[in-house]
């Protein structure tokens, strides 16, 4: 486990996101950071507010409080500026373009990193046909690497499920990015899909890419990860490394509302018992 | 077996009855028109069943379904024939007026369908056991498999057969734009179900394999065709009909930019049409233009498109930020603006500009290299009147704007319209920047119609605010205009072309039912919506969107899965 060496340079460093919807706080004062080479869970019970957080990492909200930077740099608040600087993303309820075809979803992942205007695609200069091939040719890398090369010309909405979410996974990676952020990428997949698709995230980190993931699947989460972070009512419960936060019994609490022996703090309690009222409502 | 002898006695019907028609063509005294339609009908229907019947030599003509796309043809020239034979008996006021051969014609036709409807159905899909009842048997008949793969043919063979579909287009349109009211009916007809039948039978999806496969032979070869119109006319009667459709068609091709591939509804699309149209006539030196100036035709070309883009800019950059419904909305009051503007810039609301109510007459022709397109030229011994002079002119325009369409389509800008057109927030979430890109759009289809009203301006020898409504009887319209990309086919180079050509036609024709013409219009666009909704030509991206996967008459093959209820 790398998480506990902070040797390498930080990626991503969110402070205090912080997301109101009138009254309701869906994220509160979250910070994360995700640092190179590393693959970074993110778990919680369901709304909880973890795509929420990814929504305002990406630009899709503008944050209530708090701001977030990418390597260095304080993100904007506009989606397509933050896919310029080096953060992709995938969706929880699939997104692909659905009526445009395997290929030409990855093609436009690549919209940011060509620039060929509509000029030279009128006049078909000898540059516009090159950033063409070349995208082509990236793209096709791209089908390879995910396992979708073979369907290049079909809709994306002819493919099987668990290829759209690889396919959203190849689309993300087109823009050649810093750090990738998967929303729960396994929902609604099998088992021999899901261990699929764990290769799939560390074939991506072993590219230079880091990875920030939302997963309900513990199993998948505690294999992939180097570094687990525990969001329960909008707030970060616990952070640490996979055998850190499976034993921690607050976590176990606040998905499972068993109650839990040993002392903790007075306001975490609190949030404990929220949690469970969330969850399951139990008999505390 | 029972079949095969209905068969054999609906083929010997068949010829008889065409054999009976050109009697019965000179005693009701008839425009030939229509008997040449139930003519060709059968020829056709014959044609369809030999080839069903494996006779060697015409199974190129079925690789999909023979039996749907005879029956179809069949139902073509039966409705056709009736309808010839109901107006006779209405025109002339009585059954009586009809002649031995129009019942023959009548019956036989009658007999023909019933006969092909005895054949064996295709087999479409994997279906074991033939469906019981009347209904599902019809519906069943109607149904037709998918072609197998081609035969190779050489390349040349290939091209030629792109040339021939191109000339075979031709000598329809050409037929269509010559018909008298009635006949354009019966025209409308046959055309419909051979259009319906030829897509049975797979060779629709043939032509549209090869056409794509030569792009750029295809379209060379329709350029010529579209060339050839106006060297089999001997007047300038439908030659004038030909340059608006070539107009209206092209103003469609640029509104597809705007609505079929960034998805962006745009009401008031004739607006910019307009803007190029009134840039032309202020700059043509007309004797009632504010502006006393004469551009050579070329600046003013550049200059109407210059203004046309302005305005869509300026009209775009406020307007793009909603989404929607409410994009449309607001489009459609920009477009009225425009006409209201025009309308009272006279000099007494406002700066006098455009002369108000009574637009800018008197443009003058244009002259080019000595060339004045006023006059009638003999070219080649054909004599090319003043519209046909404009017509060609347009032909250049329409060929440049569908090269624009073309290429920016399949290009990373084209892409990135199509993104936005799909999902907003999931193109944005890739990098695009969607405002932009859809102000990009909104100001190439601006650009694209203002240079199609800088020729629209010369041919209609001025410019008059009412010829820029939102909805209208005649094209062009806003309505009308969208009506022939979303009839067309959204997104697709030849579907605006042939919504276009219909939507001009169609009214143009039928004058005799001006006063219903919208009522009708409505309905057929509701229908057409219910059983086609992706237009007539679908494209290629959207063919499967539509068609849910347990719907009855879709290939369940594809195995459509709809992403949204999957999630
Ligand atoms: N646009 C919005 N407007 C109002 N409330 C919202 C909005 N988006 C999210 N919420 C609320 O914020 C809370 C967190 O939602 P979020 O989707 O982030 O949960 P989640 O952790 O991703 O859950 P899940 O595991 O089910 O995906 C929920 O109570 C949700 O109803
Ligand atoms: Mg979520």
């Amino acid at each position: 486990m790398t998480s506990d060496t902070i040797t390498s340079t930080t990626v991503l460093d969110a402070r205090g996101v912080t997301m109101r919807f009138g009254g309701l706080t869906a994220v509160g004062g979250v910070d994360l950071t995700v640092n190179e080479g590393e693959i970074v869970g993110l778990i919680g019970p369901n709304g909880a507010g973890k795509t929420t957080f990814f929504n305002c990492l990406t630009g899709l909200y503008i944050p209530s409080e708090g701001q977030v930077s990418y390597k260095g740099k304080v993100l904007p608040h506009r989606s397509h500026l933050v896919t310029q600087a080096g953060v992709a993303r995938t969706f929880q309820n699939i997104r692909l373009f659905a009526n445009m075809t395997v290929l030409e979803n990855v093609l436009v992942g690549r919209h940011t990193r060509t620039k060929e205007g509509l000029w030279s695609a009128l006049l078909r200069t000898p540059g516009f046909k090159k950033a063409e091939r070349a995208s082509e040719e990236r793209a096709m890398e791209l089908l390879e690497f995910t396992g979708l090369a073979a369907k290049r010309d079909t809709l994306a909405r002819n493919l099987p499920y668990g290829e759209q979410r690889k396919l959203e996974i190849a689309r993300a990676l087109a823009s050649d990015p810093g750090l990738l952020l998967l929303d729960e990428p396994t929902a609604g997949m099998n088992p021999q899909e899901t261990r699929a698709t764990q290769d799939l995230v560390f074939a991506v980190r072993d590219q230079g890419t880091a990875v920030l993931v939302i997963e309900h699947d513990m199993r998948f989460i505690f294999n992939l990860c180097d570094r687990v972070a525990v969001l329960v009512q909008g707030e970060k419960l616990v952070e640490g490394t996979p055998a850190q936060v499976q034993s921690d019994e607050r976590v176990v609490a606040a998905y499972l509302g068993t109650p839990f022996e040993g002392a903790p703090g007075a306001d975490e309690a609190a949030e404990v018992a929220q949690a469970e009222q969330r969850t399951e409502g139990d008999d505390q | 077996m029972g079949a095969a002898v209905a068969t054999f006695a609906s083929t010997f019907l068949a010829w008889t009855w065409t054999d009976e028609f050109p009697g019965n063509l000179t005693v009701t005294g008839y425009p030939g028109g229509l008997q040449v339609l139930t003519l060709v009908g059968s020829v056709l229907t014959l044609l369809f069943l030999l080839a069903g019947l494996g006779v060697r030599g015409l199974r190129w003509l079925t690789p999909g379904g023979s039996t749907s796309s005879a029956l179809m043809l069949a139902l073509g020239t039966f409705a056709t024939t009736w309808y010839t034979v109901a107006a006779i008996a209405w025109q002339l006021g009585g059954l009586a007026n009809l002649e031995p051969g129009g019942f023959v014609a009548a019956v036989a036709s009658l007999l023909l369908v019933l006969s092909v409807l005895g054949l064996p159905a295709d087999m479409p899909f994997d279906e074991e056991h033939p469906p019981a009842g009347v209904l599902a048997r019809f519906r069943h008949v109607l149904k037709a498999p998918e072609p197998g793969p081609a035969m190779v043919l050489p390349s040349w063979a290939e091209v030629l057969l792109v040339c021939a579909a191109c000339g075979v287009g031709l000598t329809v349109f050409t037929y269509g734009i010559g018909a008298e009211a009635e006949g354009f009916v019966g025209f409308l007809i046959l055309t419909g179900f051979a259009a319906a039948g030829a897509y049975r039978a797979g060779l629709m999806r043939r032509v549209s394999s090869l056409t794509h496969k030569y792009r750029n032979v295809a379209l060379t070869a329709a350029f010529f065709s579209a060339a050839l119109f106006p060297f089999t006319q001997d007047s300038d009667a439908y030659t004038s009909v030909a340059v608006s459709i070539l107009i209206f068609a092209t103003v469609a091709v640029g509104l597809n930019v705007v609505v079929g591939l960034a998805g962006l509804l745009d009401l008031g699309y004739v607006a910019f049409l307009g803007v190029g149209a009134y840039t032309a006539a202020l700059v043509s030196g007309a004797p009632t233009a504010a502006l006393g100036v004469q551009f050579p035709f070329w600046a003013a070309v550049l200059t109407g498109a210059v203004v046309s883009m302005i305005f869509g800019v300026i009209i775009g950059a406020p307007t793009l930020r909603v989404r929607g419904d409410y994009l449309a909305i607001v489009t459609l009051g920009f477009g009225e603006i425009f006409r209201i503007g025009m309308q009272n810039l006279d000099g007494q609301s406002g700066p006098d500009l455009t002369n108000g109510p009574n637009g800018i007459p008197g443009v003058p022709d244009l002259k080019m290299f000595g060339f004045d397109f006023g006059e009638s030229h003999t070219i080649l011994g054909f004599e090319l009147g003043r519209f046909a002079n404009y017509y060609l002119l347009m032909l250049l325009f329409t060929a440049v704007i569908v090269m624009v369409f073309r290429r920016s389509d399949s290009s990373r800008i084209g892409r990135a319209w199509v993104a936005i057109r799909e999902d907003e927030t999931a193109a944005s979430a890739m990098g695009i920047n969607a405002f932009r890109l859809k102000l990009l759009a909104f100001a190439l289809g601006a650009t694209l119609a203002g240079v199609a009203g800088t020729v629209l301006a010369h041919v209609e020898y001025g410019v008059h605010p009412d010829g820029y409504k939102f909805v209208h009887a005649v094209p062009p319209n806003s309505a009308f205009l969208l009506a022939a990309v979303i009839l067309g086919g959204m997104g697709t180079l030849s579907g605006p072309l042939i919504g276009a050509a219909l939507l001009y036609l169609i009214p143009n024709k039928l004058q005799f039912m001006a006063d219903y013409q919208l009522l009708l219009f409505g309905i057929a666009l509701v229908l057409l919506m219910r059983f086609r909704p992706e237009g007539l030509v679908a494209d290629r991206r959207k063919q499967m969107e539509f068609k849910e996967p347990d719907q009855v008459d879709a290939p369940t093959h594809g195995g459509g899965l709809d992403t949204k209820t999957g999630v």
